[in-house]
């Protein structure tokens, strides 16, 4: 009688859930934790091994990360270089895992209204960065971007050090309390849009060359 | 990638992939069943008083989906990583690099021809030009304009001026290792009237309107304090970046007020060098495809 097989767990809503989350839950087990025990996927190296000078953010670029996420940049900018020769042309070598280790949570975005942003650290000079967020159009008229004229405000610096207690319990990288303690100073006197392109400015750049 | 901290990981996914593989078979051969002659049987249980259901076995067609399934997915693993650190060496990277290794043996002869001529015979090459184009517009048109018109403190590269020189060379260190062009500020050794002075001196040796008291007195500081750069006649430095301030050709602009604000507070302009990113190929014909700009 074949119907007693499964009657015995469709009867049983115990046994029904557990036996629904035990197949649920293979595909988690095979393809996600194991990324959890990878060099290449926890530590600053690239997918050869070799060590990349991945940077922790400090204050000011940990701000302008916030902003970057706030005005919700992600939305039209990926910070993924995929492996193929047409992204790789445009925007330089691919991405690979050991560069995102410090990002809590990663900007890998899915959506390309804009260009990737992946490796724009280095692309443009500081100045072109502020004409361009204050108004794109002054510097590339056929941009649709939107302007992001408040960004010329000083940055808010009062939670910078909460911030940085809680990315160490998250994070990779722990901030020692000397760091932390110095992170208000550091924001001394800068605007948001300081912040934004020193942010930018430091993207990708852990993988300067093309190859 | 599959770089594992210890084997533990690589056999913990070759297990659980081959357990759940081997599951799907076992679930899918304990369900067969086969289609007896006869009246078919009725499930044991009845709702609303009368209605009952078949116990009739799987369609054929749907059971085969079933196992394509599975032979899709032993199939895909035979062929491409996912099985532990099995085919490790099939994955993305190297499918990059066969594309990466087709691209240079599609292009890579364009290139070469290319590389060996004189940067003037490549300007004067309509293909070249427009394969320089259409790199300009990918990596150059967001800062110098998609006509490469430039924009205030993005230079404009279709005129004869030239703040670092435009011979092929001069062009080609520019691209590759970048420029850094510095004025120094003077806001606090000339004043502020000193600094208005000086702007009046400069617009009045571009024809513009000026107080000609002013510019008298910003000559005189100008002999001081300008001429290591700019020269005594104003005309500049390609060397140093320092503009020739007699072309009525501007930078940032030419109002009394940007003169004013430059002298004060000194320019930083950077061009990003793009020597590591395109390589020497592209900005050879990066190089050429400006200066047939600039030749019109």
């Amino acid at each position: 009688m074949a119907q007693s097989k499964h009657e015995k767990i469709e009867r049983n809503v115990f046994l029904m859930i557990v036996f629904t989350l035990l197949t649920v839950s293979v595909g988690g087990l095979v393809e996600i934790v194991p990324l959890f025990f990878q060099h290449s996927t926890t530590t600053p190296i690239d997918h050869k091994g070799n060590k990349l000078d991945v940077k922790p953010y400090d204050p000011v670029r940990l701000v302008g990360r916030d902003i970057y996420v706030r005005e919700g940049c992600y939305n039209c900018h990926s910070q993924m270089i995929r492996p193929f020769r047409a992204e790789t042309e445009r925007y330089g070598h691919y991405s690979v895992a050991g560069e995102y280790v410090y990002d809590h949570p990663f900007q890998w975005g899915s959506k390309r209204t804009g260009p990737d942003l992946a490796r724009v650290g280095g692309r443009y000079s500081d100045e072109w960065q502020r004409v361009h967020l204050l108004n794109p159009r002054d510097v590339v008229p056929e941009s649709n971007m939107p302007a992001f004229p408040w960004l010329d405000r000083p940055v808010k610096a009062d939670d910078i050090q909460d911030k940085m207690r809680a990315l160490n319990k998250v994070g990779l990288h722990k901030y020692s309390d000397e760091e932390i303690a110095a992170a208000p100073a550091a924001l001394e006197g800068k605007t948001e849009l300081d912040a934004v392109v020193a942010y930018l400015q430091g993207l990708g750049t852990a993988i300067s060359h093309f190859r | 990638m599959a770089d594992f901290i210890s084997g533990f990981w690589n056999m913990y996914v070759m297990v659980l992939v081959a357990l759940s593989i081997l599951f799907c078979v076992f679930v899918l051969v304990s369900n067969m069943t086969k289609r007896e002659k006869g009246p078919v049987e009725l499930h044991g249980h009845v709702w609303d008083e009368t209605l009952a259901e078949y116990n009739n076995p799987l369609p054929r067609w749907w059971m085969y989906l079933f196992w394509i399934t599975i032979f899709f997915g032993i199939a895909y693993l035979a062929i491409y990583p996912g099985f532990g650190n099995f085919n490790q060496g099939r994955g993305q990277w190297a499918q990059y690099e066969a594309e990466m290794k087709a691209g240079e043996e599609r292009f890579g002869p364009v290139f070469a021809k290319y590389r060996e001529m004189d940067v003037m015979a490549v300007a004067a090459d309509p293909e070249a030009v427009a394969m320089g184009q259409r790199m300009f517009l990918t990596y150059c048109q967001q800062c110098h304009g998609a006509a490469a018109q430039g924009a205030k403190s993005f230079p404009n590269l279709t005129d004869s001026e030239w703040l670092w020189g435009g011979a092929p060379e001069n062009i080609k260190e520019t691209i590759t290792n970048g420029r850094n062009g510095v004025m120094t500020p003077f806001g606090q050794v000339l004043g502020a009237d000193g600094v208005k002075d000086v702007a009046n001196y400069v617009r009045s040796m571009n024809g513009l309107a000026h107080d000609s008291v002013r510019a008298q007195r910003g000559k005189e500081a100008f002999a001081t304090n300008c001429v290591a750069c700019h020269g005594a006649d104003a005309k500049g430095n390609p060397m140093l970046g320092a503009p020739n301030l007699t072309d009525n050709n501007w930078l940032y602009g030419s109002s009394e007020a940007t003169i004013i604000e430059t002298v004060t507070h000194g320019r930083n302009n950077k061009m990003p060098a793009f020597g590591d990113f395109l390589g020497e190929d592209k900005v050879h014909i990066l190089t050429a495809y400006v200066l047939s700009l600039s030749k019109k």
